[in-house]
């Protein structure tokens, strides 16, 4: 049989829908790649053989018996492992939570499920989403499956490195200040952090609720518009959801040819605004690559213009404060009383082992509960944690007034290319500067998505795009039209 | 010696709002009392993780009724706030609470409540009214309940953790310094009691559902906080004892240190903490879970058409519509129970509201008082695994069900009481044996009458005989009546004696008259 690994979710489906192969033949070849090339790149924390051969099962089934078949019937997923599975490991890449095999179905789990997806393994990320590496995971960094010398990028890295090495058709992750974005810009896949509020959070392990979703990680643009049609909407388990029509895919029988036809139709009205601060601030293949796009653009018929952002300098203390602000507070949970991993009690004054248990933290996690309970402490508080706030109101409001003049914002996702596993892993810092470039969809809520935009040495380089609340449609159509124009062949790493 | 010039008291009140179906962020049961522990939860209240905040919306609405009527301001936005400290009964190791530093976003600030106190103004003889004002309302999450073994903290090898009472929604009620005197403070909390319970957001009478934390200090000195107090009871005791602990302290020159104490209820003193509570900084924020609710006044509109009817002015329609006296009144609506008694009897036997009212509060509340004692009574004898110390508080016994839930009888039989009174069938103190029988019984009073035979003598010759046996048998009573006309009615008390009561008194001192030939 040949290969399946390449297929795209639509095709997946098509494919075991029309009988010209089964559910548990497409998975059973994906559990064969993971096991070929995961011990090359790590992307996986937890591999679910047992549940994903009998979810495929189910659905064979059902195409067998002539039954309706879910949206993403087939498709095989991996989940970022700070989202909750019903029986599933999940760790959060992090010792304390070792054990921990939670009760219940985060609402995009559930959806996918009832959408006919098939959960194949809980993917690899910096511990609690907290990095841009993956590099601090406690169960071992990712590889770049491009260069497995590299970096992946994070916090979800098992996610994007899944995709990329074609352990999955598409991944889920969380995007806190660029997580779903950075990875997939170094994995050359794409990745989308909708508007706030669009996706529940519900089974989410928090790191910073106010700035965080969850999103999808694809091949192609239309991967992840796919599933975001089968994950997105309002959900009663999470107040912060908001209740908004959403569906962005057409007709099924309707093809790819024919979205592009209603993008076409469309396209010149597109006005588009390339942030000249995030350009500049790049290395210089970024910079050229990005220039590249928005001729791309302008030769399609957009509108293009160089833009300026005046807040974006604060942009990155301010995330970084509210981030760890929130964090700290969200980690104090883990004290290994109710849930956790094996750490008998016997013996110990509570406060005392509640250090102990807490002493199980990484560095980089330790570092942003010490930073966090500093910035809300009082008489701190108005000087770090509201003046953050501020600044965040302020880029919010001048991106309002940005996007009543242009439909779409571009720039680069990542300011550097991947570097090497280990090069920064000692100037924490220097990490943190590298995602100066995500961070202000996180702060404003905004939609934004990371397009495969070209090569530079083997390793790969993202295109940003970002739109007004709530506008996915747009930054769809203009993703696509990138997408088709710039036609940037992935010949995907081979691993073995 | 310095003279004591200020004492400066104010109350930190909690009161679960028992009265709604669930917990104040999930859909877990808010009745958790008598429950097997930790079966009472779910992934939300337990705090795992991954699980965000649902706020109750009902809970808002209670909660803006309680702010609405102890005078508060209601404010635009309702905010909540996460309290951040490590305990082990705290799920999440915060707390969902409310803040009013960053901005007023508590559900009420800045009310007033009036109350009778205790002492008598010279000028008008009448009781002072005074107030106290309401710093703040604000909702918040109760935390789990820590279970020691044998109850006790000091010497427990281990701790456990019921989880069942975590996320209870609990209303928080800040006054002002506002008091002098350990007696107003009862009264004043007899006050909200009674609002809570007209306004239905909580059963009061339920173990643990209110609870007081009090501060104290003297001479504008350090301020003292008490906690653990069991009961709004101890309360009063627990301030007296403190006010005596810092004036003794102070008379002998020693500084009063601004402390968190525990109040014993053992030992009735308050008393330091094992683990000394240090000034903790509970890096407040907004909880970025829960949306900004917004009230204004569309919110307050609403609340207000929801109000019952409160105490004050049903004290006020007692005293005007029935016609009962101030203090009757007052009795009554203390507590919601008796009140609701008292209407409900009279509108099964409207003759003689007084009369009902009387026998309610006089009579009915003493037998209350015993049953209780007795109840109290047992349930030390029975109790095993106690709880106590620290934040913890006492043992939750199961349901306690209302004021009168203990008693046998309702409205009807008050009424029935009131009525055989009211038309002479019976007099006061065969009516009072039989509501000490009925209560215990549930026996109707006419049943009870018809058992026993009690109804009155008006029988002029059947108490003329006996009369006369009195008269033979108390000689040198009879002698002493004859000089002094007060003495007969030592006679009369042995021919009610004789006739267990039944003889009717007016004819009886009239026959005792005629016979001592007193005019």
């Amino acid at each position: 049989m040949q290969s399946l690994l390449h297929l795209n979710a639509q095709q997946v489906r098509q494919g075991i829908k029309n009988g010209y192969f089964s559910a548990q033949e497409y998975i059973s070849q994906i559990l064969e790649r993971i096991q070929k090339v995961d011990d090359k790149i790590n992307a996986f924390i937890t591999v679910d053989n047992d549940g994903a051969l009998r979810q495929a099962s189910l659905i064979d089934k059902k195409v067998r018996s002539g039954e309706k078949i879910g949206t993403l019937a087939g498709v095989a997923v991996s989940i970022k492992d700070n989202i909750c599975t019903q029986g599933l490991k999940t760790t959060c890449a992090s010792k304390l939570l070792k054990e921990y095999v939670p009760p219940y179905d985060a609402t995009v789990v559930n959806r996918l499920k009832n959408s006919d997806a098939i959960i194949v393994g809980k993917a690899n990320l910096d511990e609690f989403a907290m990095g841009s590496t993956t590099e601090f995971s406690r169960y071992g960094p990712t590889c770049n499956p491009w260069n497995i010398n590299y970096v992946v990028g994070g916090s979800s890295g098992g996610s994007a490195a899944s995709v990329a090495a074609l352990e999955c058709t598409v991944s889920l992750g969380s995007d806190t200040g660029g997580s779903i974005r950075c990875p997939a810009s170094f994995c050359s896949v794409v990745g989308f952090k909708p508007t706030y509020g669009l996706i529940s959070r519900f089974g989410l392990i928090s790191y910073a609720n106010s700035l965080e979703q969850i999103g999808p990680i694809g091949k192609t643009v239309l991967d992840v518009r796919m599933v975001m049609d089968a994950i997105a909407g309002i959900d009663e388990n999470d107040p912060t959801t908001i209740a908004t029509a959403i569906s962005y895919a057409e007709e099924e029988e309707q093809g790819e040819e024919q979205h592009l036809q209603n993008n076409d139709k469309n396209k010149k009205n597109i006005r588009v605004g390339l942030i000249k601060e995030l350009v500049e601030g790049s290395e210089p293949v970024i910079s050229k690559c990005i220039y590249s796009a928005m001729d791309i653009f302008t030769k399609s018929g957009c509108k293009c213009e160089e833009i300026s952002i005046r807040s974006v300098d604060y942009a990155l203390a301010s995330y970084y404060t509210i981030a760890m602000a929130e964090a700290s507070s969200n980690l104090a949970r883990f004290d290994n009383i109710r849930y956790g991993f094996d750490f008998d009690p016997d013996g110990y004054e509570w406060n005392t082992y509640f250090a102990k248990v807490r002493s199980n933290f990484g560095d980089e996690v330790k570092r942003r509960i010490i930073i966090g309970s500093y910035v809300l402490s009082s008489g701190y508080y108005g000087k770090y944690y509201l003046k953050a706030q501020k600044v965040r109101a302020m880029l919010k409001h001048e991106l309002k007034s940005l996007f009543k003049k242009y439909d779409i914002l571009i720039a680069p996702t990542m300011p550097v290319l991947p570097f090497t596993c280990g090069e920064k892993i000692e100037d924490p810092l220097k990490v943190y500067l590298i995602d100066i470039d995500t961070v202000i969809a996180n702060l404003t809520g905004i939609p934004a998505i990371s397009i495969p935009a070209g090569f530079s040495n083997g390793l790969p380089m993202g295109l940003q795009i970002m739109a007004d609340e709530l506008q996915e449609q747009t930054l769809f159509n203009t993703a696509l039209l990138f997408e088709k124009i710039a036609n940037i062949k992935t010949e995907y790493p081979e691993l073995c | 010696m310095l003279a004591i010039t200020a004492i400066k008291i104010g109350l930190e009140i909690h009161c679960q709002l028992t009265h709604l179906q669930s917990k104040l962020f999930c859909p877990c049961y808010s009745d958790y009392r008598g429950k097997t522990a930790n079966t009472n939860v779910c992934p939300i209240c337990y705090g795992l993780p991954g699980t965000l905040p649902l706020l109750n919306q009902r809970a808002i609405e209670s909660a803006g009724m309680i702010s609405l009527a102890l005078g508060c301001q209601i404010p635009q936005n309702l905010v909540f706030y996460r309290k951040n400290y490590f305990y082990p009964d705290l799920p999440k190791n915060f707390q969902l609470t409310q803040y009013n530093a960053y901005g007023i976003t508590s559900i009420g600030v800045n009310g007033k409540l009036y109350y009778y106190g205790d002492d008598v103004d010279g000028g008008t003889g009448k009781v002072r009214s005074k107030s106290a004002r309401i710093r703040r309302v604000q909702i918040e999450e109760d935390p789990g309940r820590l279970v020691y073994e044998n109850g006790n903290m000091d010497t427990s090898f281990y701790t456990l953790i019921d989880y069942n009472r975590a996320g209870i929604c609990l209303v928080e009620i800040v006054t002002e310094p506002d008091f002098t005197d350990p007696k107003d403070v009862r009264i004043f909390l007899n006050k909200i009691t009674s609002i809570i319970e007209h306004l239905e957001v909580c059963n009061t009478n339920l173990e643990g559902a209110v609870r007081c934390d009090v501060n104290v200090s003297i001479d504008s000195g350090k301020r003292v906080e008490i906690k653990n107090i069991g009961s709004f009871k101890e309360v009063e005791k627990a301030i007296t004892y403190e006010i005596a602990r810092q004036k003794t302290m102070s008379l002998h020159n020693i500084e009063v240190k601004s402390e968190t104490r525990h109040w014993d209820d053992a030992r009735k003193v308050t008393k330091q903490p094992r683990t000394k509570e240090e000034e903790q900084d509970y890096r407040y924020f907004p909880e970025p879970d829960i949306p900004t609710v917004i009230l204004g006044n569309e919110f307050v509109s609403l609340i207000k058409t929801k109000i019952p009817e409160l105490p004050d002015a049903r004290k006020t329609r007692f005293i005007t519509y029935y016609n009962l006296s101030e203090h009757v009144s007052q009795v009554l609506i203390d507590n919601k129970d008796l009140a609701d008694l008292f209407e409900s009897a009279v509108k099964i036997y409207s003759h003689s509201p007084k009369e009902i009212a009387n026998w309610i509060v006089t009579d009915l509340v003493g037998s209350i008082n015993d049953a209780n004692a007795k109840r109290k009574h047992e349930l030390n004898e029975g109790s095993g695994n106690k709880v106590g110390g620290g934040q913890e508080e006492k043992e939750e016994a199961g349901r306690s069900g209302s004021l009168l839930s203990e008693l046998k009888i309702g409205s009807k039989h008050i009424a029935e009481l009131a009525k055989l009174v009211d038309q002479n069938i019976i007099n006061r103190s065969t009516a009072k044996s039989i509501l000490s029988r009925i209560v215990n019984t549930g026996e109707m009073p006419s049943q009870v009458i018809e058992k026993t035979d009690t109804t009155k003598i008006n029988d002029k010759k059947v108490i003329s005989e006996a009369v006369e046996s009195i008269f033979n048998s108390e000689k040198s009573a009879v002698k002493d009546a004859k000089q002094n006309p007060n003495a007969a009615n030592f006679l009369l008390g042995k021919v009610m004696q004789l006739t267990k009561g039944r003889a009717d008194p007016g004819i009886t001192l009239n026959l005792i008259k005629a016979k001592l030939d007193i005019k």
